[in-house]
């Protein structure tokens, strides 16, 4: 059989096409189940099925008790100070893991209430991811960017994410924030966003055009220690395994009036919060 | 058959450079949105998708148009199709590629589109949006080449074409139903989590597209030797009445849904692009000015009479083009980002570098365009 070069080139170009296109079905559909770690773990390392925390509202009363938890995250994490950009364009840009809010903002979907009490329509409530059982961000990530490990942390791999913002729009709870500019650079007055003296180098810094936001502790989980929040919380913060009916916060949960942000939406996420007050089943 | 697009007068020339030259200035203005980040426009945290995703959203409707011609000329052997056909097939190229751009100028890592090749994941839409958008663009440009050089040659297209012909047409409605559910698929987005998203988007883009081709055909008659006809226009008209008709319907049934329910979460939208909420309402002038275009563009095209002088369908196609332009290409995004989801407001307005890349994109397009018609129009010169 002898073949022009015409019929040659064509014959190349139609396998190379079915090759990649071949290999990339194939390759996809070995991926069900995802392990990111590649080395053997560390034997202290926490273990569990599904993480969670709740959050015992009564223990958090002044600012600096929110304050000293987001320091404890934003600084390990290398999260950009973005406080000395002019208000305007901070409120829009900046990146945030953990953070507070009032009531009406945390459970938007709560009963419209005017009459509610005072104390609690002004009392800030701690935001985070909240690592749901059914994450729409990952259900709609285009390159399993972010995905959900085996004990329930939703990750994101920022060196994957082609930064399209698919699980921003996706996700219910504002949970995810984007590198609008460089977070390793700096502002117009020459101010870097990451100080080099404070940066903490065991954590990869981003770059711009990713999407990040908390991991919960994936770091520190892996070398047994509890989420950097939880450790500077006095307690106002209770990290466990929702799955484990002997854990700390099932207990809590077993005992207390908790309630979850837009539980209503499927998301199942896995941040109670105690608002009643007084002190947890322990 | 390229080689036609070389060959032209001094006004297809002049039209080409200034095409050029929008373009290389959004180029150089792209360069400084990849330096310095996503931050050079008006997105936010809040508001994370903008003008580039609403008119990705937009022309992928452009583009499933083609097929309002499609399945009439090759379903109906409607045959006063036949002479604007790959007038519909050709403008769907140049819609995809604008899509594809769009979708790429607002990526914030550019350099790692093969990812959602690399790492396909079959439960995320936006895999499923680029698979259909990338056998739209082939199915067209195969076909939109093949029966154009089979009528340069005066012979019949191969018998081949035929199947991928009528595999483009239920492929045209998957594009604009994957791009759809990339809306309605999201927990939490009042304004998009709607059933009729996918219906309306064909309705819209079936009075849009078509509404544009037949701008654009009067501009083809006005310009060259090749005049597609009085009657495929009129044809056209009467396909575009009834696609808005069923759009202006299918919004309506949002309106109700939202404030007959009387649930807070469905009715903020609204009241944020038609009203303002707490006078911040950036969008109210755009919207209101969306839905004075679509009244009085129904108002020429439902009477026959009117329809019939080409001036006034001209004048209706514009106001509603530019409709569906507002409505689809910025309210619709805008209005499932504000509210935000703690019910605050943060507002959205494109930053003049975004606007020049948009502009740019629209560039890139009107030149494939132009180059795709220069081919179709001088085959048709010169087989006449």
């Amino acid at each position: 059989m002898s073949i022009n070069r015409r019929q040659f080139l064509k014959l190349v170009g139609v396998s190379t096409v079915a090759g990649i296109g071949g290999a990339a079905v194939f390759g996809g559909l070995r991926n069900s189940g995802l392990e990111a770690s590649q080395t053997s773990p560390d034997p202290r390392s926490l273990k569990g099925k599904r993480w969670g925390f709740v959050v015992d509202m009564s223990k958090l009363k002044s600012d600096e008790d929110y304050q000293k938890c987001i320091d404890a995250c934003h600084s390990i994490h290398n999260v950009p100070d973005m406080s000395s950009l002019p208000e305007e364009i901070r409120k829009r840009q900046e990146i945030k893991w953990i953070w507070k809010d009032n009531f009406e903002h945390t459970f938007p979907t709560a009963p419209e209430d005017e009459y509610q009490n005072k104390e609690m329509k002004e009392k800030n409530f701690f935001l985070f991811c909240n690592h749901c059982a059914k994450p729409a961000c990952v259900r709609v990530c285009p390159t399993q960017a972010t995905f959900k490990r085996k004990d329930g942390v939703v990750m994101q791999d920022m060196h994957r994410c082609i930064g399209c913002r698919f699980c921003m729009a996706a996700c219910p709870f504002g949970a995810r924030s984007f590198n609008w500019r460089d977070p390793r650079g700096k502002d117009d007055n020459g101010r870097p966003f990451i100080k080099p003296e404070k940066e903490n180098k065991e954590f990869p810094t981003r770059m711009i055009g990713v999407v990040e936001k908390c991991t919960l502790c994936y770091e520190r989980l892996a070398k047994g220690l509890q989420p950097a929040c939880v450790e500077v919380s006095n307690g106002a913060i209770v990290f466990g395994d929702l799955e484990d009916p002997n854990s700390e916060v099932r207990k809590i949960i077993a005992a207390k009036y908790t309630i979850r942000r837009k539980p209503e939406l499927g998301t199942q996420p896995s941040i109670y919060y105690v608002i009643g007050g007084g002190e947890h089943a322990g | 058959m390229l080689d036609k697009a070389l060959t032209g007068g001094r006004r297809y020339w002049t039209w080409i450079f200034v095409l050029l030259a929008v373009i290389g200035v959004a180029v150089l203005t792209y360069l400084k949105q990849f330096n310095e980040g996503l931050g050079i426009t008006g997105l936010s945290r809040d508001v994370s998708w903008g003008i580039y995703i609403g008119q990705f959203t937009f022309l992928v409707g452009v583009a499933a148009s083609a097929v309002m011609l499609v399945i009439p000329y090759y379903l109906h052997d409607f045959k006063k199709f036949g002479k604007i056909v790959i007038l519909g097939e050709f403008l769907a190229i140049s819609a995809v590629i604008m899509c594809v751009l769009f979708i790429f100028v607002d990526m914030g890592q550019p350099m790692r589109i093969t990812n959602v090749i690399l790492y396909p994941t079959l439960n995320s839409v936006m895999f499923w949006d680029s698979v259909v958008l990338m056998g739209y663009l082939a199915l067209n440009l195969i076909i939109g080449w093949t029966t154009l050089g089979a009528e340069r040659k005066g012979v019949k297209p191969p018998q081949w074409v035929k199947p991928l012909i009528y595999l483009s047409i239920p492929w045209a409605v998957s594009i604009h139903t994957v791009t759809a559910f990339l809306y309605a698929g999201i927990p939490g987005r009042h304004f998009w989590l709607t059933a009729v998203m996918a219906p309306r988007f064909l309705a819209s883009a079936f009075a849009g597209g078509p509404a544009l081709l037949i701008l654009l055909a009067l501009l083809v008659r006005k310009t060259t030797k090749f005049d597609p006809g009085y009657e495929p226009i009129q044809a056209l008209g009467k396909i575009v009445t009834y696609a808005m008709f069923a759009n202006v319907f299918l919004l309506g049934m949002e309106f109700f849904t939202a404030f007959y329910s009387n649930i807070p979460g469905h009715m903020h939208p609204f009241h944020y692009l038609y009203a303002g909420i707490e006078g911040q309402g950036k969008l109210v002038p755009l919207m209101w000015a969306s839905s004075i275009f679509a009244v009085a563009s129904l108002a020429i095209l439902v009477f026959p009479s009117f329809r019939k002088n080409e001036k006034l369908l001209a004048i209706a196609c514009v106001m509603l083009f530019t409709s569906l332009w507002i409505d689809k290409g910025f309210g619709l995004v805008i209005g499932g980002f504000v509210p935000n989801m703690f019910e605050g407001i943060t507002e959205y307005w494109p930053t003049l570098p975004e606007a020049i890349i948009t502009v740019g994109v629209w560039a890139i397009g009107l030149l494939v365009l132009t180059v795709l018609y220069k081919v179709a129009v001088t085959v048709r010169e010169d087989t006449a």
